[in-house]
């Protein structure tokens, strides 16, 4: 490694360094590294400090490592990562459209050719995309790199920084003034009164360093861990201990096993409540006017959470325990455990049970002779009923459909329910064939004496629970938090500094700061005051 | 004069090993994080039972034949063909005369079907059971348990599992009577 020995006071600076460490005295060979031009002010940035280490270059993970370390390339994957995202809003993603469709047949009649070229692009499930997930993750790097390429140079070069400064880094500070015959009394005035407000001075051979708010410059650092904490927070979403997202119908009355929890837990929907505002209140009227209809104030699913205890083979009816009963409402989760079951959707009146009554066919008024109500979820096979009649079910459909002529069941849910029964009139051996379900009353054969009617139903409704369980939530907040202090820690202070360097005849005054230069301008105004010291000139104002 | 130069030297290789290793190690934890979160975003949707993994237990009612409870341990040392079905499920009713065709050939070679149901009751079933004439074991998932632990996403979804309780083949979708028999004789107890 090549050191840079200072030719005026001697310090062994690393290579590559732009201004001296120690006394700040420009090193020549390395101006063009920060821009500098001879009779313009210097770059301050990183304290002219030998980062980036762009002199090694030698083996593949110095390039890599290079790569990573520049300011531009960062900037421009944030700004790919920005556009990638705002393409990723054209549509809605994939997890936002129904789910019960095909989503190339979806985008397709939805959005036209745009939507068919977005679809096949992939673009539909951007966000959880390879080159996305690449993006994002070289946005990482690259902030951890740069920082560690930064802050390190930057530390060392602030703490060798010494209170004796070369000439010529003080004539090219934005901040500078010469004044002839200043007595010891007045620099000794000027010093105090720097100290008054509160910077520290550290002094060498009769110069003067006086420094405040160094640490504002480990802002961007902070704020950069944040961001790491946050990033390290979502990439823990993927450990399905740390982070679960899953989802339960319960129908009233059931009891069901919550996913995703190794049939440990069990929920059971007591009642499901949906209400809505009363539209003879007077401060209601308007709304539900406006919205042309009832509007709902609460949905509420009244809730047992059961805990499987013993070891019972799956499939088994597992010994439950209690663990929590209480209410979920809307944003009002139910919380057991770690887990939490959010209120997020619901079906109203389900078919539960039905009643059918037997009558004559050629009764107009359709009197009931016998009937007999089916446990949708539960159908015995054969019902014995009053007045001798016996009813066997033959075929049950819960959801019923015509399928190219035949009938069929689309789900096991009793949406639709249909029935071929089997009627027994007393004392018969051959049964009559009715076909019943909701509208229909179908006789099979055309002869038959007796039909089958509904005469009664009831309903039950279903809860949809969405189960969450984030413990990387904490991390995620750490991770804000950490970025606000860094934020606050380099927007609310300001690293100031201010040389005073005594000259054959007088002496010369330098200060320099981060930002907010009206405020140094104002402390050294207060300093300075009835002393011979001339008030700095802002000598970038000057050339403009 | 020359022991000064040789020890500049090497400290110059000392702080350039360790540069090398400081970046290598950073770089690599960076790249470990990537790697794993492109694999797991890979792999969420993927099932956790799949081939070459032990087929987990449990134990359900059986509703045909002579009854009494059904467990996957009990089938220990016979392949089994492991099949979720229902009877609202049109591509599952053409799979099943195949299943019904084959079972008494390979009951002989020791391997066994087992059918579960993802019906809401037994009567749907077991009025399917008389219609087709089955007479492999039909049992009937109630609460989603088994589909769960499985996890199955599609009807019909079949799991052919070798004597040592290993998955070996995992087929989503219908099943026709050629690939069957192909499957049924890779479970074959040898």
């Amino acid at each position: 490694m090549k050191r840079i020995t200072c030719e005026s006071c001697g310090h062994v600076n690393p290579e590559g360094t732009v201004l001296c460490e120690a006394c700040g005295k420009p090193i020549e060979k390395n101006q063009h590294i920060d821009g500098n031009k001879p009779g313009k002010l210097l770059n301050m940035r990183y304290e002219g400090s030998a980062r980036r280490s762009q002199t090694y270059n030698k083996s593949v993970i110095d390039k890599i490592w290079n790569f990573f370390s520049s300011v531009k390339v960062g900037v421009t994957l944030i700004v790919i990562t920005l556009i990638a995202s705002a393409v990723g809003t054209i549509f809605p993603q994939e997890m936002y459209i129904p789910p019960n469709v095909d989503p190339a047949q979806h985008y397709a009649d939805q959005y036209g050719i745009l939507g068919k070229i977005y679809y096949q692009l992939g673009l539909h499930n951007l966000y959880s995309s390879w080159w996305y997930m690449i993006l994002i993750a070289m946005i990482g790097t690259s902030i951890i790199i740069a920082s560690i390429d930064r802050y390190v140079p930057l530390r060392r070069a602030l703490k060798m920084q010494k209170p004796k400064r070369h000439k010529a880094f003080l004539q090219k500070q934005r901040l500078f003034s010469e004044s002839e015959n200043i007595s010891a009394e007045d620099v000794e005035h000027v010093k105090n009164r720097l100290k008054k407000q509160r910077y520290k001075i550290t002094e060498q051979d009769g110069h003067i360093l006086a420094e405040k708010g160094r640490f504002s410059r480990w802002g961007p650092y902070v704020n950069h861990i944040g961001l790491i904490v946050f990033l390290l927070g979502a990439l823990m979403r993927f450990i399905p201990f740390m982070y679960i997202d899953d989802y339960v119908w319960v129908r009233e009355g059931e009891t069901a096993v919550v996913p995703d929890t190794d049939q440990q837990y069990y929920v059971k929907n007591k009642d499901f409540i949906m209400e809505t505002y009363d539209e003879n209140d007077e401060r209601y009227q308007e709304a539900i006017q406006k919205q042309g209809g009832a509007v709902p104030s609460n949905y509420q699913t009244d809730a047992v959470i059961y805990k499987a205890s013993g070891e019972a083979v799956t499939g088994e009816d597992p010994e439950l325990e209690k663990v929590k009963e209480g209410s979920i409402q809307v944003n009002r989760p139910l919380k057991f455990d770690g887990y939490a079951l959010y209120q997020s959707s619901y079906q109203l009146d389900e078919f539960e049970s039905m009643t059918f009554k037997i009558h004559e066919t050629d009764d107009e008024s359709e009197e009931a002779l016998a009937s007999f109500t089916v446990n949708l979820m539960d159908p015995e096979y054969e019902y014995e009923l009053d007045n001798g009649f016996r009813v066997v079910i033959d075929q049950y459909f819960p959801e019923y459909y015509m399928d190219d002529g035949t009938p069929a069941s689309q789900s096991k849910y009793p949406r639709n329910p249909a029935f071929v029964f089997f009627v027994y009139p007393p004392g018969e051996e051959t049964p009559e064939v009715s076909f019943a379900g909701i509208g229909r009353n179908v006789d099979a054969s055309g002869e038959n004496d007796y039909k089958v009617g509904l005469q009664n139903f009831e309903v039950r409704d279903v809860t949809g629970l969405t189960l969450k369980r984030d413990y990387t939530l904490p991390i995620i907040a750490l991770g804000g938090l950490i970025f606000m202090i860094g934020v606050i820690q380099g927007m609310y202070w300001q690293h100031r500094r201010v040389w005073i360097h005594p000259s054959d005849s007088g002496v010369m005054l330098a200060a320099h700061t981060n930002k907010n230069w009206y405020g140094i301008k104002r402390e050294i105004e207060k300093a300075i005051d009835g002393t011979g010291v001339n008030m700095v000139e802002d000598q970038q104002e000057i050339k403009q | 004069m020359l022991s000064k130069v040789e020890e500049a030297k090497k400290q110059k290789q000392r702080k350039k090993n360790l540069r090398l290793l400081f970046r290598s190690s950073i770089l690599l934890v960076l790249l470990a994080a990537v790697v794993f979160a492109l694999v797991s975003n890979f792999t969420k949707d993927k099932t956790v039972i799949g081939v070459g993994t032990e087929a987990p237990n449990f134990k359900l009612e059986r509703l045909n034949g002579e009854g009494g409870e059904v467990s996957l341990d009990d089938l220990k040392g016979k392949g089994v063909m492991l099949n979720f079905w229902a009877t609202y499920c049109g591509p599952c009713k053409e799979e099943m005369p195949y299943m019904e065709s084959l079972y008494p050939e390979y009951k002989e070679k020791g391997v066994e079907i087992l059918a579960v149901s993802m019906d809401s009751n037994d009567l749907v079933v077991n009025r399917f059971v008389d219609k087709y004439e089955l007479s492999f074991p039909i049992v009937r998932d109630n609460g989603g348990q088994v589909l769960e632990l499985y996890d199955v996403g599609e009807l019909p979804s079949t799991l052919f599992i070798n004597a040592d309780g290993e998955v070996v083949e995992k087929v989503s979708g219908e099943l026709t009577l050629d690939r069957l028999e192909g499957y049924l004789k890779k479970i074959e107890p040898q």
